[in-house]
């Protein structure tokens, strides 16, 4: 659905560059966790595939057109969740009255019932910029949910929610999903999203460290305390002796930790981007 | 749905199953839930479920009519059962009477033991 095309991208003339020559591809069906540390460009990211921000070169295109040309075809496809954000002052009947008709599969059958699921349902009269952030965002994103565009995309969803809300949130997703949609998901809080998610991609500056299906992932890689003879990726000490993200040897399958798996990207980009990309 | 750190997600969904089936919430030639639908209930990605549901179906404990869905096999209960007395014997049961032997439980407290929670 999406496809970066050897972009290059600079915040201005005297900033470092934040992508050269950054290609990648997202399909639909898939739910992204887009991983990356502060400043990798996760934002950037997001705001580029929005038509937000330009490329200096190249282009992103979703369903081959070109995002930046903001076609209404385009743009009404796509729903953008930023993380912070103002609402207006108005009641969220109005906003939906005002904002609904840009989204044509919009359905407010879909909206009461994401509002149900963050039990926020009897807030239609409610004006909006009485509410707190994090009731702000649940009413925001029952909307963007609402839209039905096949593209979603959210930037740092989980935070401000409470501790039921991460996972109406969650809710939300494994509701509003299907096979012709993506839905993208940035995030440091990767123990929210980790059982929603069919992809992971891992950004550091201006690379795909990884872009690969959880299913994969689980192929691949256990995460587990250590075994004689293991040749871990990546170790992590705890009380209970070391830990560590290891080659699954014998068919072994784990629960994938997104955190270590993070973790041993980072710290070791080769051995994960050796372990992908032989044959299994 | 809470998730054990120690064993694939969509296995562990599929013990749920299992478990469903050994305590008659699902029955014999009875409809389970679509992959959508426990998807959305349990909080876990699609492609996850339909994970589970291959396994299962693999393993002759659910079987599928096309179009209709995912029905539970009619010797599904005996297929988990006999499984799961696998899996205790390879793995559980070897740790637990290593923890017996270490704190010193004979073999006829053991069975007494056993007898006194069969008869509760």
């Amino acid at each position: 659905m999406f496809r970066f095309n050897q972009i290059s991208f600079s915040y201005g003339k005297k900033s470092p560059e934040l992508f050269h020559d950054f290609s990648m591809e997202l399909n639909a069906g898939n739910v992204y966790g887009l991983l990356g540390k502060n400043g990798a460009g996760k934002s950037t990211l997001i705001y580029l595939m929005t038509g937000l921000l330009a490329p200096q070169a190249g282009e992103v295109l979703m369903d081959g057109e070109n995002v930046r040309r903001r076609l209404p075809k385009t743009m009404s496809d796509i729903f953008l969740v930023p993380e912070e954000f103002d609402m207006p002052q108005l009641t969220l009947k109005k906003y939906v009255s005002i904002n609904a008709p840009f989204y044509p599969r919009f359905s407010m059958e879909d909206m009461e019932r994401y509002l149900d699921i963050f039990e926020m349902s009897g807030m239609m009269d409610v004006k909006l910029h009485a509410l707190s952030m994090g009731q702000k965002k649940k009413v925001f994103m029952a909307f963007a949910f609402a839209t039905n565009t096949r593209a979603l995309i959210m930037d740092e969803p989980t935070n401000g929610l409470d501790i039921p809300s991460k996972s109406q949130f969650r809710k939300l997703v494994t509701t509003g999903m299907s096979d012709d949609k993506l839905m993208l998901i940035s995030t440091h809080q990767v123990r929210d999203i980790s059982d929603i998610l069919d992809h992971v991609v891992i950004i550091d500056q201006s690379h795909v460290l990884l872009n690969t299906g959880m299913a994969d992932v689980t192929s691949r890689i256990a995460f587990r305390p250590l075994r004689e003879g293991d040749q871990p990726i990546f170790v992590l000490q705890s009380p209970f002796g070391p830990l560590g993200a290891v080659p699954a040897r014998d068919g072994e399958e784990t629960k994938v930790d997104l955190e270590m798996l993070f973790n041993a990207t980072l710290q070791n980009p080769a051995a994960i981007n050796q372990l992908f990309t032989t044959s299994k | 749905m809470n998730f054990k750190d120690n064993k694939a997600i969509y296995l562990q969904i599929a013990d749920r199953i299992g478990d469903q089936i050994l305590s008659g919430s699902l029955t014999p030639d009875g409809k389970v839930p679509s992959v959508r639908e426990l998807a959305a209930e349990i909080e876990v990605n699609a492609n996850t479920v339909a994970r589970t549901y291959d396994h299962l179906q693999h393993n002759g404990i659910i079987y599928t009519k096309r179009g209709l869905g995912y029905f539970v096999s009619p010797d599904a209960r005996d297929q988990i059962v006999a499984r799961r007395r696998n899996q205790l014997m390879q793995g559980e049961m070897d740790y637990f009477l290593g923890q017996l032997k270490a704190v010193g439980i004979t073999p006829d407290e053991l069975q007494r033991l056993y007898q006194d929670y069969l008869n509760k």
